[in-house]
């Protein structure tokens, strides 16, 4: 029998926690969906199967005395991952610091709050690790069909970056903790986290550009001109990746270190992240500083609507990670743009989808936030306002936000190709109004700090959303190149609303 | 000269959930009335109220408020109304006046009369000096008076309460209690439900026992308790008739 306050029963309780809460991500919290998740989790790794197939199709077996154009290319995909890695795990350990959920019971009780907090560590790690297996899982099993077993210690070093990316989380966090408290820690973390998950791909981006004008990271990492300015083969930093080709000494060491970091972590920041956690806590409660008083102005009632969801959206903490990523993505475009400035519109067909898919995806963020996320429904419905009037006013909202995002850079385009500039607008404004649309249809009653979970609640409006915007990008791709094949992707774009529509709530 | 109608008229009301949650209701509140609905638990005291602030719709039934038909003009209705309900839904990202200027842009009251009286209001309720802070860290009993005061700016006519005392400690229910009566004195209508039966017994013109979705009795507490044969407290009152009703 599991005896009460050990390590393994804390382990017991926070592996169910886990379970149900992947459990209720994936199925919405609707327990007779779970049938329908499975099937989709096996679809997914499928999918990612045959994308390995795909994609690995051509790469020539690397053998254990690489290139070191190799390890270039193999260290900066691992670093990809391994930014995204740090990435997420500083947003585990941000959310556990600020979700007060059973702190009070945990430091109240006499069980040892360390070792758990310990354990909640070593399972940020576990999460980690979970995630990167899903989508390199895939491509390291087609490596070992392809070209021999040893291409299993691959394995291997995922599990030593999820260990290294969690210790490296929590020591982030701790230091921002310490450095400028509670209250800050919380949005800077979120910036940093999305800046660490961005700052490779755009760094690698950015050199492509400056590089080649191109936005393939992959040609980048393959060139002579990047292996040149960097060490040797014989050299440490190339271990990770001697580590993946099978070098089980590499490997060997690779993981002692990333396990060390992580006990080490362990060890460092788990007696304290309670005393963290707490003042976390304590954020809440703290009184805010005064703001300046200000006369009400009169305003309509949509006028009101509007400025209270932007009030809202300007001051929703958790919107800042969700959202930023996706505005940074967006840098590399932007040096593209301006890389090209006043040498002709031909880039411009790379730049245009890819406004158009950033467009439809904040779009529909921002959606659910004021049509979902209403936390005084009530208030509103109780208001003596037409139904009809309390949405246009959030549509409005939504609408309002993103054209200050995206205007800035159509009117950069505007500068280079006003024909450009009028297809971008005209994609990004479909696009937003698609995913605002599907978001109106799907609406339910939420709270706005489950915004994370948006996805959860309904399946077919975030593929909806996904597919739509993919559909947007692609069809102002081809009209951007001059291709009357835009008719294709922009008729699935339609359609894909038609369905969404149709299979839309009807209470 | 023609009389003003009630302030709140329900004829014939129901709503059926799995079971009937409202059963052929009737209930006229008059104007300058303090009302207390009670009953026990699932006696269909909130869904009733909800269907007068128009967040449920009623399987049959009509609902008039200060005349006006809420089923066929529900705008109109909800100018002279206001809702309380028992959990307090603000905007934690906003401050107090932040909240009363959007409730007063949503009921388009004018800017500078909306800003004298959401000063006014934060000072009756002890919130002056939060007027500026985030709702965020306040505790439950702040919020319920911000969400009160929400509903006090646009000065309705007709105000109807959830619950509005669950949760607040003694100073905040002092309060709270006092607001509502000025609000009665000065010639508004109050409407609530409460569990707190001492409440009712206090603070009431009339008093409606609610159960299984009927109206079983109504009156003053005098008549109420001539009713039950002369007991002594409403809870006495209250518990006899429900027996009554239930044994019936």
């Amino acid at each position: 029998m599991n005896i009460p306050a050990t390590t393994l029963w804390f382990a017991a309780h926070e592996l169910r926690l886990a379970w149900r809460d992947a459990l209720a991500m994936l199925t919405g919290g609707r327990r007779k969906r779970a049938y329908v998740a499975a099937i989709g989790v096996a679809g997914f790794v499928v999918f990612m199967h045959a994308m390995a197939l795909l994609g690995l199709r051509n790469l020539p077996d690397i053998g254990m005395n690489p290139s070191k154009t190799a390890l270039v290319f193999i260290s900066g995909s691992a670093l990809l991952a391994f930014a995204l890695m740090i990435s997420q795990s500083m947003e585990s350990v941000t959310r556990a610091f600020y979700t007060r959920s059973d702190l009070d019971l945990i430091l109240s009780s006499p069980a040892s709050a360390r070792r758990l907090f310990s354990l909640r560590i070593v399972i940020m790690a576990a999460g980690s690790i979970m995630m990167a297996l899903l989508l390199a899982g895939p491509f390291i099993n087609v490596m070992v069909f392809r070209h021999g077993a040893r291409w299993l210690s691959a394995y291997g070093v995922v599990l030593s970056m999820g260990a290294a990316s969690a210790a490296l989380a929590v020591g982030f966090t701790v230091a921002l903790f310490r450095t400028i408290g509670a209250r800050r820690t919380r949005l800077i973390a979120q910036i940093v986290a999305a800046i660490i998950g961005a700052a490779f791909v755009i760094g690698l981006q950015v050199g492509a550009i400056l590089s080649y004008g191109n936005l393939s990271r992959f040609t980048f990492l393959q060139s002579d001109a990047l292996a040149s300015h960097l060490p040797d083969v014989t050299s440490f930093v190339w271990w990770p990746a001697r580590a993946m080709l099978g070098d089980v000494h590499a490997l060997a060491l690779v993981f002692l270190a990333s396990v060390a970091l992580l006990f080490a972590a362990v060890a460092i920041f788990a007696p304290r992240f309670g005393d963290h956690a707490l003042a976390a806590a304590g954020v809440a409660f703290e009184r805010r500083r005064q703001s300046a008083v200000r006369d009400f102005r009169t305003q309509s009632q949509r006028h009101a609507l509007r400025r209270k969801e932007w009030r809202l959206l300007a001051r929703d903490p958790w919107l800042m990670s969700q959202t930023l990523m996706q505005i940074l993505y967006l840098l590399p475009p932007a040096i593209l743009l301006w890389r090209n400035y006043g040498e002709g519109a031909g880039a411009l067909v790379i730049l245009i989808p890819v406004l158009v898919m950033a467009a439809g995806q904040l779009a529909g963020g921002l959606a659910w936030l004021a049509i979902s996320g209403e936390d005084a429904p009530e208030l509103v419905a109780t208001a003596p306002v037409p139904a009809h009037f309390i949405v246009r006013g959030k549509i409005e909202a939504v609408l309002g936000a993103c054209a200050l995002v995206f205007a800035p850079l159509i009117t950069a385009i505007l500068f280079v190709s006003v024909y450009e500039a009028m297809i971008a607008a005209a994609g990004i404004a479909i696009a937003v109004v698609a995913a605002t649309m599907i978001q109106l249809w799907f609406r339910a009653q939420a709270k706005r700090s489950h915004f994370r979970r948006r996805h959860t609640s309904s399946r077919v409006a975030t593929f909806a959303e996904a597919f739509s915007s993919i559909s947007w990008a692609g069809a102002a791709a081809l009209v951007a190149s001059g291709s009357i094949l835009a008719l294709l992707p922009a008729i699935i774009g339609v359609l894909v609303l038609a369905v969404a529509r149709a299979l839309r709530p009807r209470n | 000269m023609h009389a003003l109608p009630p302030a709140l008229e329900i004829r014939g009301l129901r709503k059926r959930f799995e079971r009937p949650a409202v059963d052929n209701l009737d209930l006229t509140v008059r104007r300058g009335e303090f009302y207390a609905l009670v009953g026990p638990n699932g006696a269909g005291k909130t869904t009733t109220l909800r269907m007068v602030a128009g967040l449920l719709s009623p399987d049959a039934g009509d609902i008039f408020l200060a005349g006006v038909d809420a089923r066929s003009n529900p705008v109109a209705a909800k100018r002279v109304l206001a809702w309380v309900s028992d959990e307090p839904m603000i905007y934690d990202k906003l401050t107090p006046l932040e909240y009363l200027e959007f409730v007063a842009g949503l009921w388009q009251v004018e800017a500078k009369t909306a800003q004298t009286r959401a000063h006014e209001l934060l000072g009756w309720l002890g919130l002056t000096a939060h007027a500026q802070e985030r709702c965020e860290g306040f505790s439950k009993g702040m919020r319920q008076k911000v969400a009160l005061a929400g509903a006090l700016v646009h000065d309705p006519q007709v105000i109807i309460l959830d619950e509005p005392l669950t949760g607040l400690d003694a100073g905040s229910a002092r309060q709270v209690k006092s607001v509502l009566r000025e609000r009665v004195d000065v010639g508004g209508t109050v409407i609530m439900t409460t569990h707190i039966l001492e409440v009712a017994e206090r603070m009431a013109d009339r008093i409606g026992i609610i159960a299984h979705g009927k109206l079983i009795a109504e009156g003053t507490l005098e008549e109420l308790r001539a009713r039950a044969r002369g007991t002594a407290t409403l809870e006495d009152t209250f518990l006899t008739l429900v027996a009554e009703q239930a044994a019936a």
